[in-house]
């Protein structure tokens, strides 16, 4: 059987399709049932558009999910997968891509399911570094539940359950991911389908856990979360978008750009035209220290998520734990050769009564 | 001069200590001198939760039971005959179990005022008459390994500390006691040379102190008799002695193996399961996959992700993990695949008395989930069935697309007993059978999978797994349409779909074979009903009442769900049903509920196994309420059952438990 090599090192082992296949060939039969209008379907239709490109059998693809709006994504591609329990994806998928390494393996998660009850199995997920493609949707809310703050809402925010407003803090994914010892970090946005596929592919080449956000409008619990980095009017300036060895500038003419401060080390934003073009960042995204990746995914104002910069934070080759779970198996093998199960039984300290049969 | 030796039938010694003090060790190697002679043997290790609670204090003490014979036992004994003390606090502590005229052999470098007064007493009770009444053996252990290491490494004592050398102590008591039995000692010095290998100066320094011990008995006058058990009449085969926790990943291996498939173990550190956890990762070579996750929740979750792509789902835990692990469980009812959950159980509720044992998760096994969500549920009765039982739950498992919760405790886990190796070809075989083809053909005449389109038989599912072309699918905790196994609100299909999830675990009794009942004069009017580690000592004291001409029947549950299928006419031949647990009574309330029999039940949550004598005295009033009940003239033969005697607490005559011989 033949498996992926290049282009997509984070698919090695997997076998590679015998024919090309089609969108067509990745949609279930299954009725879609989100909300007219939601982001989710266009992540659908990217995921579906964008995985035939990988040239993999469709059976050796899984997608794990938990609960929640998005979550149901598995549903309606037409591969294998599981729809499980809520935060609990990344252990489900940790399992099942250690077990097996002929397998891509998804998780489908959201603001809800991945950074609050399932918070710890994210974190470790990533720390461990396990071969795991992890689409977080961001919508700013729990949808499926009809309207509560989620972990990232921002300060204040009046929902059902905080009609004073909500008293905590938003958690930011890349930052917590980062903090987590992540190898790969990225966010995305749901309606710029080309960006979305950009980072897929990004997160599909390499090997160990990739962690994308997307945010992701819900046009029904939180309308317009999103406009200041969708609008046309205000995206230049509120989005900042990242190229690796490229300098750092947005704005509707590259007017402005990340420096660093050289009196604290930190980052900030800046007029080009006051500071120079030369003292612009130039992204690293290979850099080991994640200090300024961190610094990066801080620019975005907690509240508005103005000066979010969106693509490849951090994306640094670390062994994944999957291979290494495997490595130690064969190398045990290969040392003493396979287990023999009556001499196991047997150990070393027996007596024989009568006859041995 | 030349000692006499006396044959004894059967004896239970106790090493106790402090936690530092290597009873453990002691306990175990004595055990490996003896499983080697070919005594039968069961043990009974006790140690606090604490890894080193605070030194010479009556919490901090740790104690290891051995009881050994010429004939098959069943339990590690009720009360020691002799006990090894190496300080006041593990004098004080076990002094009370230990019989009036038993023997007791002292530390007595470690009963200065400072250590006597830390565990309350205010004179020496090696001095001050009141150890009278038994057979006292105060020797200076500490002082006396010091002096044989010195002899053997010299004055510097190899280059150890004086604190080190004293570590080897307990090997001097080890070396005494195995001369007063007339144990083998080569396991243990070959155990020292290989554990020691690369630390010569301990090593020597083990070795000397061993040898002392046993050369003191040997010409010390103080120990004028030695005593030997025969060798045990057993079934002739090849032995090994094995503990349940180690039977229990054995079983795993094995039954992993023979079901073809790769063990992928999920699990949390946790009191008392984790030994599971470290055996099984050694085993590499066999494939075997472990996976220490960040929580119990994890643990489970990763495992069943595992079963998801072909693999064996196996998570080990103990009560408070199995709390966490429940959602998840759910989940594989749900989505029908092979899960194995081992709950070695500890004292509850909360975290208890986590190094204790109990058997009060029985009902959280069974109904510890939200919906309706039946699961079926396994217990080993000994250490070595745990092996059997393991294999028995991968079979439900595998077979029936099921996760099934094997229910162990500390007691099995951590107590050993000699172990017929099995020959490998005599164990089940077990069928994956992973679907490979679409079952089922649309209106339109295509052929397609359908997930939830079961066997007839078993009622089974098809296991299709991920890396099967045509076979792709969607399976998740919501309602699934019976057969093609999309989401479904359909009422009558929820209710079909959960008939069918209790039909199919209920279906598994068929598999199951019928109920063993010990009863040899078949004359006995009452039946003693147990499950799990209960059976040592409810066997024993069957076997006591027997030898008293009282007449009782005694069965043991491997299947606490489903029930074995004749388990409601095994319990309707018996006029009284006493069922012994250790717990308030959880299996009685399962056989009230299910047969509507009032079976008696009798408790006891002290965190220790029961002893032989108390089930005597319980047996004995269940039996003694039946001609009661004729006396006056209250038998109505037409009903079976009793009131709950279980708050009655009342103690008749102590009567020693396992055979009365002693030495």
């Amino acid at each position: 059987m033949t498996t992926t090599d290049l282009p997509f090192p984070g698919l090695r082992g997997v076998p590679t399709a015998t024919a090309p296949a089609t969108r067509k060939d990745f949609t279930s039969d299954q009725e879609v049932r989100w909300c007219p209008g939601c982001g989710d379907y266009a992540i659908l239709a990217a995921v579906q558009g964008f995985l035939p490109e990988l040239g993999i059998r469709r059976e050796n693809i899984v997608f794990v999910s938990g609960i929640g709006c998005s979550s149901r994504f598995p549903y309606y591609l037409n591969t294998y997968g599981v729809h499980g329990i809520h935060g609990r994806a990344p252990a489900i998928a940790t399992g099942l891509a250690t077990a097996r390494p002929d397998l891509s393996v998804w998780v489908v998660t959201g603001d809800g399911d991945g950074l609050s009850i399932g918070g710890n199995h994210l974190l470790h997920a990533l720390r461990r570094n396990v071969n795991l493609k992890i689409l977080l949707f961001n919508n700013r809310i729990y949808g499926l539940t009809k309207g509560q703050y989620s972990p990232t809402s921002e300060v204040g925010k009046v929902t059902k359950s905080t009609p004073l407003g909500s008293l905590d803090t938003p958690f930011n994914p890349v930052s917590l991911a980062l903090g987590a010892e992540a190898s790969f970090v990225a966010r995305t946005i749901d309606s710029d389908r080309a960006h979305l596929t950009s980072v897929l592919r990004a997160a599909v080449t390499h090997r160990g856990a990739a962690l994308v956000e997307i945010y992701q409008n819900c046009n029904i619990y939180n309308d317009g979360a999103f406009d200041l980095l969708k609008d046309k009017d205000t995206r230049d300036e509120a989005v900042i978008r990242l190229e690796h060895g490229q300098p750092i500038r947005f704005g509707r003419d590259g007017e402005l750009g990340v420096v660093r401060d050289p009196a604290t080390g930190s980052l900030r934003i800046a007029r080009v035209d006051e500071v120079g073009a030369d003292a612009v960042l130039v992204h690293d995204a290979h850099a080991a220290d994640p200090t300024t990746a961190f610094a990066l995914s801080r620019l975005a104002d907690p509240q508005t998520l103005r000066h979010s910069p969106i693509g490849i934070f951090r994306l640094v080759e670390r062994p994944a734990y999957d291979d290494l779970a495997r490595d130690q198996l064969d190398a045990a093998r290969a040392a003493d050769g396979p287990g023999d199960l009556a001499e196991l039984l047997r150990g070393t300290d027996t007596w024989v009564v009568g006859d041995e049969a | 001069m030349t000692k006499q030796v006396l044959q004894v039938d059967r004896v239970i010694i106790r090493f106790a200590g402090d936690s530092g003090d290597g009873m453990q060790l002691a306990g175990d190697r004595f055990t490996q001198e003896t499983a080697a002679f070919g005594n039968d043997l069961s043990t009974l290790p006790n140690f606090p939760a604490e890894i080193r609670a605070p030194a010479g204090t009556l919490p901090g003490v740790s104690s290891f039971q051995i009881h050994f014979a010429d004939h098959d036992i069943l339990t590690p004994g009720d009360a020691p005959d002799v006990l090894i003390a190496m300080n006041p606090a593990a004098l004080k502590a076990n002094l009370p179990e230990l019989p009036r005229g038993g023997t007791i052999i002292v530390d007595s470098d470690e009963f200065t005022p400072r250590n006597l007064a830390r565990v309350g007493y205010t004179s020496n009770p090696l001095e001050d008459g009141s150890l009278d009444g038994y057979q006292l053996h105060s020797l200076p252990l500490t002082t006396r390994t010091t002096e044989a290491i010195k002899a053997a490494l010299g004055d510097k004592l190899g280059g150890l500390s004086r604190k080190e050398a004293t570590r080897a102590k307990n090997m001097y008591a080890l070396g005494l006691v195995s001369w007063l039995y007339n144990r083998p000692t080569e396991t243990t010095l070959s155990f020292i040379r290989s554990k020691f290998a690369r630390n010569p100066a301990v090593r020597d320094a083990n070795i000397a102190a061993f040898q002392a011990g046993w050369n003191y008995g040997e010409t010390a006058e103080a120990f004028a008799v030695s005593y030997q058990v025969r060798p045990a009449q057993m079934k002739a085969g090849r032995y090994r002695n094995i503990s349940g926790n180690l039977a229990l990943a054995y079983g795993l291996i094995a039954g992993a193996q023979r079901a073809g498939l790769k063990l992928f173990l999920g699990s949390y550190p946790i009191t008392p399961a984790s030994d599971v956890l470290h055996e099984l990762s050694k085993h590499k070579r066999f494939g075997v996959i472990t996976f220490q996750a960040e929580d119990e929740i994890a643990g489970v979750g990763a495992a069943l992700g595992a079963s998801f792509g072909g693999a064996l789902g196996v998570t080990t835990t103990s009560g408070p993990g199995l709390s966490l692990k429940t959602e998840t469980i759910g989940l594989a009812v749900a989505l029908e695949l092979p899960l194995v959950v081992c709950d070695i159980q500890r004292a509850g509720p909360s975290t208890g008395m986590p190094t204790k044992a109990e058997q009060a998760d029985l009902l959280q096994a069974m109904f510890g989930r939200n919906g309706e969500a039946p699961v079926p549920v396994v217990a080993p009765a000994s250490p070595s069935d745990c092996f059997d039982t393991a294999i028995e739950a991968i079979r439900i498992a595998v077979t029936y697309r099921t996760p099934v919760i094997l229910l162990s405790d500390g007691y099995l886990a951590n107590g050993s007993e000699p172990w017929r190796i099995p020959d490998i070809a005599e164990l089940p075989t077990i069928d994956p059978n992973f679907a490979t083809e679409p079952n089922h053909e649309t209106e339109s005449g295509e052929r397609v999978f359908w997930p939830y389109k079961r066997d007839p038989e078993t009622l089974a599912r098809p296991w299709a797994i991920p890396g099967t072309p045509g076979l792709e699918h969607r399976i998740g905790g919501l309602e699934k349409g019976d057969g093609h196994g999309n989401i479904s609100y359909d009422p009558a299909n929820h209710d079909l779909m959960v008939r069918t999830r209790q039909a199919k675990v209920d279906a598994i009794a068929r598999s199951i074979p019928p109920l063993e009942v010990d009863d040899p004069t078949n004359d006995a009017r009452v039946l003693v009903l147990g499950w799990g580690s209960t059976y040592g000592p409810i066997g024993a004291a069957c076997r006591t009442l027997r030898q008293l001409g009282i007449p009782v029947a005694q069965a043991h549950l491997r299947h606490l769900n489903p029930f074995p299928p004749d388990l409601g006419e095994v319990l309707r031949r018996y006029e009284r049903v006493l069922v012994p647990e250790m717990n308030l009574g959880q299996l009685a309330m399962l056989l009230r509920a299910r047969y509507l029999v009032d079976v008696v039940s009798y408790n006891r949550v002290r965190g220790l196994p029961f002893t032989a004598a108390e089930l005597v005295d319980a047996i004995t009033e269940v039996v003694g309420s039946l001609d009661d009940d004729a006396t006056a003239g209250r038998v109505d033969p037409s009903r079976n059952g009793h009131a709950d005697r279980s708050g009655s607490g009342q103690r008749m005559a102590r009567t020693r438990g396992e055979d009365p011989t002693t030495p």
